[in-house]
């Protein structure tokens, strides 16, 4: 495992060098991970990168790219919307030479273009903000404050919204209320009951579990035949 | 123990990473939101969105208060509810 980067195209068309994750031993088959989104990018960080260990051991190389705004990324996620996280991976994809693709939860709304690959436990993005908005009333109303859905929402599609600790944009959002993980030629939806056991992302804290990273592992590893 | 009881205990399971038979012990009387720390608003907000999920209703935020989780009974309940009016 080691600390890499990427030419990563930003927003205007200027450029940042992120950060990536890799396990890359130069081998055949190369697995760029599209990661959880927000708060599940998280809770499922560890797990991913136990799914990399795997298939690394498998002989199988992998790459985890940071997205602009997220993680280490220096980015103001405020100004990124999910078509630059896309972009995004289809240059990590590119500078890689990735062979497939392996998208977790909220990553399979901006998978790359060209590769083919899996989605694991697919979400709507609407879940994904309405879980968010959820959280923001909920803490707001401990605080004596009440807040509704509809009036955030109104209020964050003109001037953006903080949601969870993450800043998003009013596009980020309207974008987000619609994106849908999509049937996609040579992409397996893998739905979380193949893995078993009790979906990481719901966890009230970040947790990893080493038979589900070893189910994922297997899935990908048979899939790719290495 | 009916469904919802059932898939109710499975979603707490799941949430509080509870050990399989763990949530079986659950009484009505068992609390939640102010008894366990590591339900925080983030946490509860994923239990919600779950519940609407695998129990196929929807929750209005208006309908969400501190007495809902209070005890398992009271979430219990508050999920029946829901189906009955459904």
């Amino acid at each position: 495992m080691k600390a890499e980067s990427y030419p990563c195209p930003l927003p205007g068309g200027a450029a940042a060098s992120e950060y990536a994750l890799v396990f890359d031993a130069g081998r055949k088959h190369r697995v760029l991970i599209a990661p959880a989104l927000f708060d599940e990018g998280h809770k499922l960080r560890r797990f991913t990168v136990e799914v990399m260990r795997r298939l690394d051991g498998s002989g199988i190389d992998s790459l985890l790219p940071d997205l602009p705004g997220c993680n280490e990324s220096e980015q103001d996620l405020a100004l990124i919307e999910p078509e630059d996280w896309r972009m995004a991976l289809d240059a990590a994809a590119r500078h890689f030479e990735a062979t497939h693709v392996l998208a977790i939860r909220g990553g399979g709304l901006v998978l790359p273009e060209k590769l083919g690959g899996w989605h694991y436990a697919p979400v709507k993005g609407a879940s994904l903000l309405r879980t968010m908005l959820r959280a923001r009333i909920l803490s707001a109303r401990e605080a004596g404050r009440e807040e509704s859905v509809d009036a955030l929402m109104e209020q964050g599609l003109q001037m953006g919204l903080e949601l969870a600790g993450f800043s998003l944009s009013g596009e980020m959002l309207r974008q987000l209320n619609t994106l849908v993980p999509g049937k996609k030629v040579g992409i397996s939806a893998l739905e979380h009951e193949l893995v078993g056991g009790g979906p990481l992302w719901l966890r009230a804290e970040p947790d990893e579990d080493a038979e589900q990273a070893d189910a994922l592992a297997a899935v990908i590893a048979v899939g790719i035949g290495a | 123990m009916d469904t919802t009881d059932q898939k109710l205990r499975a979603i707490l399971s799941d949430v509080l990473g509870l050990k399989p038979g763990q949530a079986d012990t659950f009484t009505a009387e068992t609390g939640l939101f102010g008894d366990l720390p590591e339900l925080d608003s983030m946490a509860v907000a994923g239990l919600l969105t779950e519940m609407e999920d695998r129990l196929d209703i929807v929750i209005d935020e208006d309908e969400i208060d501190g007495e809902l989780f209070e005890s398992y009974g009271s979430l219990l309940a508050f999920a029946r509810s829901k189906l009955g009016a459904a």
